[in-house]
């Protein structure tokens, strides 16, 4: 009876009880779904236009955010190590599409994916070999992000709002935009939807595949190296960063794989959901279970919506 | 040459179907468990068994487990460390709860345990596919996990939050702990492995495999010619979750004879995906295949620096490791998607007709 009451009654009491409290806890949930949702942003892209289901796109952020901060350790100024970094990205979307991709058309799912897994333990690896495997401070002066926090006095307590977290939703809100006006407006973008709608169609009206995924994978790069940037701010950068980029997974799949809403929405389920859970239902079950509910959230719209909220819907045919 | 199937005449169609119908192959196997049950133990040091013998079995028999699911059936698991952790904390907790009764009986009884956790997390397979379902399984993984490090009763309320194996001995002669010597383990686990992988050889070959490999290449038709989605996933699940606690408790008892938590974390996941993958979806072989080449190649390339007298340091080391291993991943990806399996094959069928190109 009394679990009952913990677990169904008390956790909504405590909330009205403290709507302070509540707001904090929602804000902080919504940040890091922000930047699931970027994770997850990266891995649409790649889906969506050449079906690989891209597990390395953990281990790309920490790769660039890495990169960043190693050059600008080696004396290499912000805005060029900025800019090198893009740079490096480049370089490693023409390689994992020269070296990887090509040979591999055409292969089932399952195989490209473990290929992006080899990638993820190439990269590690790598950017343990020329940056060092020890957890490194984001330059977040140097790159004119904001420090600090913004108290609000609402709701009878103070809400304190990170201005570093206050960015990163501004980044990410960009972000998304611009990706959306590229997506809809511009020729690249009209290829790259053409791509993820049908491959052979695609080729037979002249758009060259292995550039569109150099493109994309480009992109990736991209959104990679801002969530870097940003949940390098948050914490340090390090290698463990990987293993927060396996919860984009969920975030992917209750989204849907093929949309860029979905990857927003999802994330901000996710975020929200898995805090308000660890906060007020986490103590009942001894703590730390923020490390598999946004698993458990996933399964239980997965059960409803199959293909995700926002994806397509899946029709099967003998 | 040598092996050639020349005069060897089939009379029945059980003989057609004989899992090894050439009799070189018969001979050949023959020589490998000879090997295995022998030559190895008689001549292998402390570390050939312990450090590359013992674990290639373990990975292997849990490979089998999961090409079960993920290769037979099609169902994609990213799951599987977990599974091993309940087949090791349900052998943990049996045998503390029952030390007389023989080890191996609770080793075995764990699978069943694993089975049942493995049923229960396959239940969403049948609304789920692909790599949905793949994150699906990332649930069990993740939650599984925090069970082991968060309920203090499945370690018995060990302050260090790690189980530690005691001594259980088998016909007098100590198998589990710190007594038993590697050459008893290595037999033991040799034994179990074995009888599994001819069980499991048996299993896919006969009406479920068929049943299961229907299901994988499509399963709305397999429904369609009256196979029972539900149960041909949910028996795969089961079976499969057996192998691979199976390979847990061995894993904790007779190689490793403690484990935390974090033993059975995600990348031990990986790890066997890339064994089955890399060795072939879909064959048994395969998972023998695979287990030695991502076991090993790790070891060998540790190795190979201070063999051609390069002096790198071992954190570089490492990092090479690193850079090689998944460098070489897709490397094979490229050339034989279809795994090493495939290539045994290739070369099989090479030998049969040699000096004849076909």
């Amino acid at each position: 009876m009394s679990l009952i009451y913990q677990i169904f009654v008390d956790p909504f009491v405590q909330m009205a009880g403290a709507p302070d409290l509540l707001a904090q806890t929602v804000w902080e949930g919504f940040v890091g779904g922000v930047l699931y949702a970027l994770i997850a942003l990266g891995f649409v892209l790649i889906f969506k236009a050449s079906g690989v289901f891209n597990f390395a796109q953990g281990i790309m952020m920490v790769f660039a955010a890495l990169t960043l901060v190693g050059l600008h350790e080696k004396g290499v100024p912000a805005w060029l190590a900025l800019i090198a970094t893009i740079g490096v990205m480049y370089v490693l979307a023409l390689g994992v599409e020269r070296i990887v991709l090509r040979p591999l058309v055409n292969q089932p799912d399952i195989i490209l994916f473990m290929a992006t897994f080899g990638l993820t333990y190439f990269l590690i690896g790598l950017g343990e070999l020329l940056f060092g495997g020890n957890p490194k401070t984001m330059i977040t002066e140097q790159l004119y992000l904001p420090s600090g926090a913004i108290d609000l006095k609402i709701l009878g307590g103070t809400v304190s709002l990170q201005k570093i977290d206050i960015a990163a939703a501004i980044i990410a809100l960009v972000m998304v935009a611009g990706l959306g006006l590229f997506f809809q407006k511009t020729r690249i973008g009209r290829a790259l939807r053409a791509v993820a709608d049908d491959h052979q169609a695609a080729l037979s009206v002249g758009i060259s595949l292995n550039q569109i995924w150099v493109v994309v994978w480009f992109a990736a790069g991209i959104v990679a190296l801002a969530t870097g940037i940003l949940w390098g701010a948050r914490s340090d950068v390090s290698f463990a960063l990987q293993i927060v980029a396996l919860k984009a997974l969920p975030v992917l799949i209750l989204g849907g794989l093929t949309s860029i809403p979905g990857a927003i929405v999802g994330g901000l389920i996710i975020g929200i959901g898995e805090k308000l859970g660890e906060f007020y239902w986490g103590p009942i079950f001894g703590g730390g279970i923020e490390s598999w509910l946004a698993y458990v959230i996933a399964l239980a719209f997965l059960l409803f919506r199959p293909q995700g909220l926002f994806g397509e819907a899946i029709i099967e045919r003998i | 040459m040598f092996y050639r199937e020349a005069g060897q005449f089939k009379t029945s169609y059980a003989a057609d179907m004989a899992i090894f119908p050439i009799r070189q192959d018969r001979i050949g196997l023959g020589l490998i468990l000879i090997g295995a049950f022998v030559v190895i133990p008689l001549a292998g040091n402390q570390f050939l068994l312990n450090s590359i013998m013992i674990p290639f079995l373990v990975f292997s028999l849990a490979a089998i487990g999961l090409n079960i699911l993920t290769g037979y059936t099609g169902l994609l698991s990213l799951g599987s460390a977990a599974f091993m952790g309940v087949g090791a904390y349900a052998c943990y907790k049996l045998s503390t709860f029952f030390p007389q009764v023989n080890i191996l009986v609770w080793i075995v009884a764990s699978g069943f345990v694993s089975s049942a956790v493995g049923v229960f997390f396959g239940l969403p397979s049948l609304r789920i596919k692909g790599f949905y379902l793949a994150v699906a399984t990332l649930a069990a993984q993740f939650f599984l996990q925090w069970c082991f490090a968060r309920v203090p009763w499945l370690y018995n309320d060990n302050t260090s939050g790690a189980i530690e194996v005691s001594t259980h001995t088998l016909f007098g002669l100590p198998v589990t702990g710190p007594n038993a010597t590697p050459a008893t383990r290595y037999l033991v686990v040799l034994t179990i492995v074995a009888a599994m992988a001819w069980l499991a050889s048996n299993i896919v070959h006969g009406r479920i495999g068929r049943m299961w490999m229907a299901v994988r290449d499509m399963d709305i038709a397999a429904q369609l010619m009256g196979i029972r989605l539900l149960r041909a996933k949910l028996l795969a699940f089961a079976v499969s979750s057996f192998y691979v606690g199976v390979a847990g408790a061995l894993m904790v008892f007779l190689w490793l004879g403690a484990a935390e938590p974090e033993a059975f974390n995600i990348n031990l996941s990986f790890l066997l995906l890339f064994m089955v993958i890399i060795g072939g979806l879909g064959s048994i072989v395969g998972a023998f295949l695979g287990a030695a080449l991502i076991h090993i190649l790790p070891i060998l390339l540790r190795a190979l620096p201070a063999l051609v007298g390069l002096n790198l340091g071992s954190a570089t080391i490492e990092q090479l490791t690193f850079m090689v291993t998944g460098a070489l991943i897709i490397f094979f990806l490229i050339v034989e998607p279809l795994g090493l399996a495939r290539l045994w094959r290739i070369g099989k069928q090479k030998l049969r007709v040699w000096p004849f190109p076909y």
